[in-house]
């Protein structure tokens, strides 16, 4: 930290701009007064590489401001390396409180940094506008090799509101020009199996993760297509309608590298909506391929809708349900899920959960992480399945609420009880009570 | 010469454990209550029709009190900075008392007219009365810093003298000599105003459901006790249909304005328990209602910005969608739930939600569904809530949009299943939203999944004569859920898949005290020493040097629970990461599952500032679960270019 405070002191001091402006306007003042505070040393003779190490900590604005001083810095200022990650911000004044990327900024830089970008995002508001203007970006890097792209949308989707052709256009360019992309992040976006195709025909061989939560002009077929060809993904994020058997088998097929991480997320359009249901011998041989996967499953549905899910064992990690769920399905939860390493319920009916979670604690061996919302769970049974799963809980977050005191213990006894057998000191998690 | 005083009233609107009142009539020769009020303002203001109404009645309940001591108030039109002078000429005062407002602006109000009026050779005499404790001693015990969890606030009280016993009421013989002037036109010139008065259209205003007053507080406080009495459990009473209703033994509007003392109700609840629990001692539960309520002004008396999400060092920032349009329907009840709308109904038309009502709409507009700004719904509270004080209502708005003090994230109120199950008939949406009156309770809460003949039926089409519902619930919690969890991913910098690990804790339960509060550094997010940090980048809390103290205290005071805690936390610390060398790919490098295990003192490198390059190391080696800095730079979403453009924005801005 130390030498970081001294270089910021040689180039701009703690006030950057008020020091830069002295640095432009009066260099000759400036420069005795420096020498004389520390009388040997240059700070403009300093070792390209050295100099690198100092920028790389600097902020960007801090960066510009000392390449202002010499043209030593202002050469380090343009190192590529200084240019491989960037992060566009591009937000309306009118649809978000933050600040957006300086177009100025972004025009700087595909002009003269394009070529050095690796790890791109874009982080866009809920306006078309930016979504738009991040397409435009896009279309525009033609002359370099992106590992990364990541296309976040920090509020609503933005992305699907950008006329399709418009969109795919200006991912297919990065597609076709970077031939080594690593990592792709494209939730809520508008891409579509022939864009996954160019995708697949330029980056087979580098494809290492793919995030593509809910696209809906995807279809299996374009997904399955994807998991054919690209025989390194080891992250893969989508939605539930995508998910096949078929690509289940072609994912752990011996081509394949391990994956490593599968996220699914199961979401209802219309309540009453059917959901098909994957083969237990799908999983089975996913677990066979890569025995230490992940499964992420988040669950937005309706309680009526679990029909097709955990009737058989499922190799799940992680589970979330992001809506009310049944005792019932919770039980089965508790019968088919060995692998399950963290549930969250955020909310159930008004029966307690006492039988499904000391099941739960039974059955899934691996679980080190619960949460609940609005449940309800006796104390005795709380302390009995706290006491199950012992240490290994390390996330035990439980809504105050949800505890029922009962005649065994009260609400201020249980926290010891359960503190005992974490070995740690546990309390419920509270709500304001305003 | 006996002292002429002035009592200043702003909250504290009671004559029963007022010490700065008491003070004002101690060996004074006269004594006069003013009460400032600038009708200029009123109109213009943000306040509402009900809490003008709250506090007007307030002030006619204490001039009618006064009356009784042969005394009035004086309400005084104008500024008090404007008009102090000229009453000390005026009245030949040489002293001045009021209650200590703990509030950032009201310090500096106070400041500035305690300056005034030494200028004039008035003695000053300030009281703490509107909170239990002295907020500064909290602050002090924790080491400079105010606490950031209940948690720790709880253990801090824990250690504190109980709360000094309330005062006597003013009363004839504690007036003794001292007596009030009143002028023949004190009506005209000193009377309480009325809402027309004040430039409110009163036609139509139904009666208050929350009559203002010390009076109506005295009553409703026996009645409370009563009713506790009677229930004989001290338990947090669990919700029901019922409790969302206006209750005549509510308190918190009273407890707002000052109308009824905290110290009083915290010392009847303490005799109560006593009584009815044969003298055991009573646990910190049985005051929750006010430690809450302490929690946050605690939280908020040296931290003028603790109102906003820019420049506020505790607030985590979040990129909140910026939408009138959103927000104006659920200001308006025109959300298409009906059970937000019921809600947003009776807050409008009465000044009142019930807590859990407040977690329902608050949720809902901010990380539930509409992912707009706590400080928008902040502001709606501020206009219609009677019981919504600066500090509370900021506090308790970042804590349910999860902005701050360390929460889980990971539950959100469904806004149709909640209301479903405390009030599974439907009443309270019936009472609030007549439209929907012919709908059964099977549709009440989801009416656009009603058949059209159920509608028909209902006299009421949804779509027609009941807005459909804003968003599609079940996709805005999946968007908002996953934006949570980056953004907490950001501050914890845990990377692994589990989202309770996400949020940053100290024990694992979501009751973390990590979170550095530095006054005075409120930029030092952003700034040189920890700005390539990923976690410092976009959306984060400012992380800053005076965090070192809170966090070791907080380690040493919260680890003495059940034995060897400490012991097992440390062997932890120093097993070795199963998993080292981790791929270097993608977004995540993928964990093993089974590593959460370490999670539960991510903190310490999270708030100790030290040697970006060291902490960088460190990260690495202790948790296994992190990325290393090589993995970091293959990671796009948190790359170090984020905050140095974020500064770069903000400076540019400020230069310009």
């Amino acid at each position: 930290m130390k030498r970081i405070k001294g270089g910021e002191e040689g180039s701009a001091g703690e006030s950057p701009p008020e020091a830069s402006k002295k640095v432009r306007t009066e260099p000759e003042s400036e420069e005795p007064e420096a020498a004389g505070e520390s009388p040997r040393c240059d700070w403009s003779r300093l070792p390209q590489e050295l100099l690198l190490h100092i920028f790389q900590y600097l902020p960007l604005l801090d960066r510009a401001y000392a390449s202002q001083v010499c043209r030593g810095w202002n050469e380090a200022f343009h190192m590529p390396e200084l240019w491989r990650c960037f992060e566009f911000e591009l937000n309306q004044p009118a649809s978000s409180y933050l600040k957006a990327t300086h177009p100025d900024l972004i025009k700087q830089i595909i002009k003269r940094h394009s070529n050095h970008l690796q790890y791109v995002s874009f982080k866009v508001d809920s306006s078309m506008e930016s979504a738009e203007a991040a397409c435009d970006i896009l279309s525009q890097l033609v002359n370099c090799s992106l590992k990364t792209l990541g296309l976040i949308s920090t509020a609503r989707p933005s992305f699907m509101e950008v006329p399709k052709s418009h969109f795919i256009s200006a991912l297919t360019v990065v597609f076709v020009n970077s031939k080594s992309l690593s990592s792709l992040k494209i939730d809520d976006t508008p891409v579509d199996d022939p864009s996954l195709k160019v995708l697949v025909a330029n980056n087979s061989d580098t494809l290492k993760l793919l995030k593509m939560s809910s696209c809906p002009h995807v279809s299996p077929a374009g997904i399955l297509c994807v998991a054919d060809q690209c025989h390194g993904l080891r992250e893969l994020a989508l939605n539930y309608h995508l998910l096949s058997d078929e690509l289940l088998l072609a994912l752990s097929s011996e081509k394949h590298v391990h994956l490593e991480h599968l996220r699914i997320d199961v979401v209802s359009e219309n309540p009453g909506q059917h959901f098909h249901a994957i083969k237990k011998s799908s999983w089975d041989a996913m677990v066979r391929h890569s025995p230490k996967f992940n499964l992420v499953m988040y669950f937005f549905l309706y309680e009526d809708e679990f029909g097709p899910f955990f009737n058989d064992e499922i190799p799940v990690t992680h589970l979330y349900f992001g809506r009310s769920v049944s005792k019932e399905v919770l039980g089965r939860v508790g019968l088919h899920c060995p692998r399950l390493v963290e549930l969250v319920v955020c909310a159930n009916g008004l029966r307690p959960l006492d039988e499904e979670l000391i099941r739960i604690a039974k059955h899934c061996t691996q679980l080190s992480a619960i949460g609940l919302g609005e449940c309800e769970v006796s104390c005795s049974a709380f302390v009995e399945f706290v006491k199950m799963c012992g240490r290994r809980l390390s996330q035990l977050s439980i809504m105050e609420e949800v505890l029922i005191p009962d005649h065994r213990y009260s609400l201020d006894e249980i926290h010891w009880e359960v503190s005992k057998h974490l070995g740690r000191v546990w309390f419920p998690d509270m709500m304001p009570t305003w | 010469m006996a002292p002429n005083s002035i009592h200043w009233f702003r909250k504290g609107l009671r004559l029963h454990d007022n010490p700065a009142l008491c003070e004002a009539v101690r060996g004074a020769g006269t004594v006069r209550c003013v009460y400032f009020l600038d009708p200029w303002f009123a109109g213009s203001s943000n306040v509402g029709v009900n809490r003008w109404r709250f506090l007007l009645q307030c002030l006619e309940d204490l001039d009618a009190s006064l009356r009784k001591l042969n005394s009035r108030l004086f309400v005084i039109r104008g500024q008090p900075a404007n008009v102090f002078p000229r009453l000390f000429k005026e009245w030949k005062i040489s002293r001045l008392t009021f209650e200590y407002d703990s509030e950032p602006f009201g310090k500096e109000r106070d400041a500035a007219i305690k300056k005034l009026a030494m200028e004039a050779g008035v003695e000053v005499i300030v009281k703490i009365s509107h909170t239990l404790y002295d907020l500064d001693k909290i602050i002090e015990l924790n080491g400079g810093q105010p606490p950031l969890t209940y948690k720790r606030f709880q253990t801090l009280i824990s250690r504190l003298d109980p709360p000094e016993m309330p005062v006597e009421t003013l009363s004839e013989s504690l007036m003794g000599g001292c007596i009030t002037p009143v002028s023949d036109d004190h009506g005209e010139k000193y009377g309480v105003p009325s809402l027309e008065e004040l430039g409110f259209d009163t036609e139509g205003l139904p009666s208050a459901v929350w009559p203002g007053g010390e009076t109506e507080a005295l009553t409703r406080i026996e009645r409370h006790l009563e009713r506790k009495a009677w229930v004989a459990n001290f338990e947090r009473p669990r919700m029901n249909a019922n409790s969302l209703l206006a209750s005549p033994t509510g308190l918190s509007p009273y407890l707002r304005f000052g109308c009824l003392s905290c110290r009083l109700f915290y010392f009847k609840l303490t005799d109560l328990y006593r009584k009815v629990k044969k003298n055991s001692s009573p646990p910190l539960s049985l005051y929750g209602q006010l430690l809450w309520r302490e929690f946050f002004y605690t939280a908020a008396t040296n931290n003028p910005r603790f109102d906003k999400m820019e420049g506020n060092p505790i607030c985590v920032r979040i990129p909140w969608d910026r939408n009138p349009e959103a927000l104006a329907k659920w200001a308006e009840a025109k959300t298409g739930f009906p059970w937000i709308d019921a809600i947003m109904t009776q807050l409008r038309q009465e000044g009142w939600i019930h807590h859990l009502a407040r977690h329902a709409v608050a949720c809902f507009l901010t990380r539930g569904d509409l992912w707009i700004s706590w400080e928008e719904g902040m502001k709606v509270f501020e206009e219609l809530l009677l019981d919504a004080d600066w500090s509370v209502n900021a506090g308790s708005w970042m804590w349910l949009s999860c902005s701050s003090f360390f929460q889980q994230f990971f539950h959100c109120y469904c806004p149709v299943g909640f209301g479903r199950r405390t009030d599974p008939n439907g009443d309270f949406i019936r009472r609030y939203l007549p439209v929907l009156r012919g709908f059964p309770a099977k549709f009440i809460y989801d009416p656009w999944n009603a058949p059209e003949s159920v509608q028909a039926a209902a006299k009421c089409i949804i779509g027609v004569h009941y807005p459909k519902p804003m968003v599609h619930h079940a996709e805005a919690s999946r968007l908002n859920i996953e934006r949570m969890k980056q953004i907490y991913q950001q501050l914890s910098r845990y990377r692994g898949l589990g989202l309770l690990a996400s949020v940053p804790s100290t024990n694992g339960n979501g009751n973390g005290g990590m979170m550095a509060y530095s006054p005075g550094e409120q930029q030092s997010g952003t700034n040189g020493n920890n700005s390539h940090l990923p976690g410092a980048s976009g959306s984060s809390v400012t992380t800053g040097n005076g965090s070192r103290s809170i966090l070791f205290n907080f380690d040493s005071e919260e680890q003495t629970g059940p034995s060897n805690v400490g012991q097992q936390q440390q062997q932890r610390l120093h097993t070795p990461p199963q998993n080292q060398q981790q791929q270097h790919h993608g977004y995540h490098s993928v964990p093993d599952a089974s590593q959460n295990i370490t999670s539960s003192r991510l903190y310490h490198e999270f708030a100790v500032p030290q040697h970006p390059g060291l902490l960088l190391h460190t990260r690495g080696s202790i948790t296994g679960k992190r990325e290393r800095e090589s993995e970091r730079e293959g990671s796009g979403e948190e790359e170090p270019a984020s905050c140095s453009v974020n500064k770069m924005q903000r400076q540019s801005a400020e230069t310009s």
